[in-house]
């Protein structure tokens, strides 16, 4: 069972709460992009057996979006912070890096950005 | 007008808690800046409490502010009065970015209460009902099993919970199954 903490409310919601949102920080392709552009916009997607951001729902709850990071394999949660971003805050970037080594994921890495 | 009826028109059941359909309840959902001092203040005049902290709900003598999300409140009055106090409140905050909304018809509201209460709630209920963590005063959006809805405690250790109208009977239901005198689990 995933917990995780909502960032607005504070309520540490189970996941029959939250509604999953697919993958966090999509940047969109729309018209005038060229048809690669908007093929991997729409379809391409990280499977990561590792460090993951999302994006989720406090569905039963204050009905919020939120970003949550997590690992997919452990299933431990690094943490989860407000949607009103485009990158994960450097905090949390710092504790996934010590947490685990050389992670990687989309333009996000251990050390970097 | 019609005579108003509330969702079970006063129906009850008594198992290991008691469940009760409490009848009419004004309530008035209020979007808006919390932090604003024109909300504060609407909110006061209109139910004499205060703007909850974050998972509370303050209650005052004829009236009570609960904390529903960063945005928005819910506000108990009395039935008789939502209408004119939802006037008050669009009046009061005119010019703010913010919106009061009369749901008192909406909505469906019961009070749970007995020895057993904490745990009929908390078998619908994804949440921690021990005596620590889930203290009077504190107000919490969740789900009814398979329904949104909220609660708070009392200081008599009695839940209010307040769910869709429209789901109402269900959720009389449910709680009465979940207080069936023979299924005490005996966790709370």
């Amino acid at each position: 069972m995933l917990i995780l903490e909502c960032p607005y409310c504070g309520v540490k919601a189970e996941e029959t709460e939250l509604a999953a949102g697919g993958e966090a920080h999509l940047k969109r392709f729309g018209p005038g992009s060229s048809d690669d552009a908007f093929h991997d916009y729409l379809f391409m997607r990280e499977n990561p057996k590792g460090v993951h951001f999302e994006r989720w729902r406090h569905a039963n709850g204050c009905g919020k979006w939120f970003h949550a990071a997590r690992c997919t394999m452990t299933l431990e949660v690094f943490g989860t912070y407000s949607a009103q971003t485009t990158e994960p805050p450097q905090e949390l970037q710092e504790k996934i890096s010590a947490k685990r080594p050389g992670w990687t994921w989309r333009e996000f890495s251990d050390g970097q950005k | 007008m019609s005579k108003a009826v509330s969702v079970l028109n006063g129906a009850r059941y008594s198992g290991l808690a008691k469940v009760e359909d409490a009848g009419l309840q004004g309530m008035i959902t209020l979007r808006g800046d919390l932090g604003s001092a024109a909300l504060k203040a609407a909110v006061k005049a209109a139910t004499g409490a205060g703007v909850p902290a974050q998972g509370a709900i303050s209650v005052a003598e004829n009236g009570a502010a609960a904390w529903m999300s960063p945005d928005e409140l819910l506000l108990l009055v009395p039935y008789e009065d939502a209408v004119a106090k939802t006037a008050e409140v669009a009046e009061a905050l005119k010019g703010e970015h913010a919106l009061a909304v009369n749901v008192s018809d909406a909505r469906a509201f019961f009070r749970l209460s007995g020895e057993g209460a904490r745990e009929v709630l908390g078998k619908v209920s994804p949440v921690d009902f021990d005596a620590a963590a889930f203290t009077p005063g504190q107000f919490r959006r969740s789900r009814l099993a398979q329904v949104a809805g909220a609660y708070w405690l009392n200081e008599d250790g009695s839940f209010c919970i307040v769910c869709f109208r429209s789901v109402g009977e269900y959720v009389f239901k449910l709680l009465s199954a979940a207080a069936h005198p023979q299924s005490k689990v005996g966790v709370y």
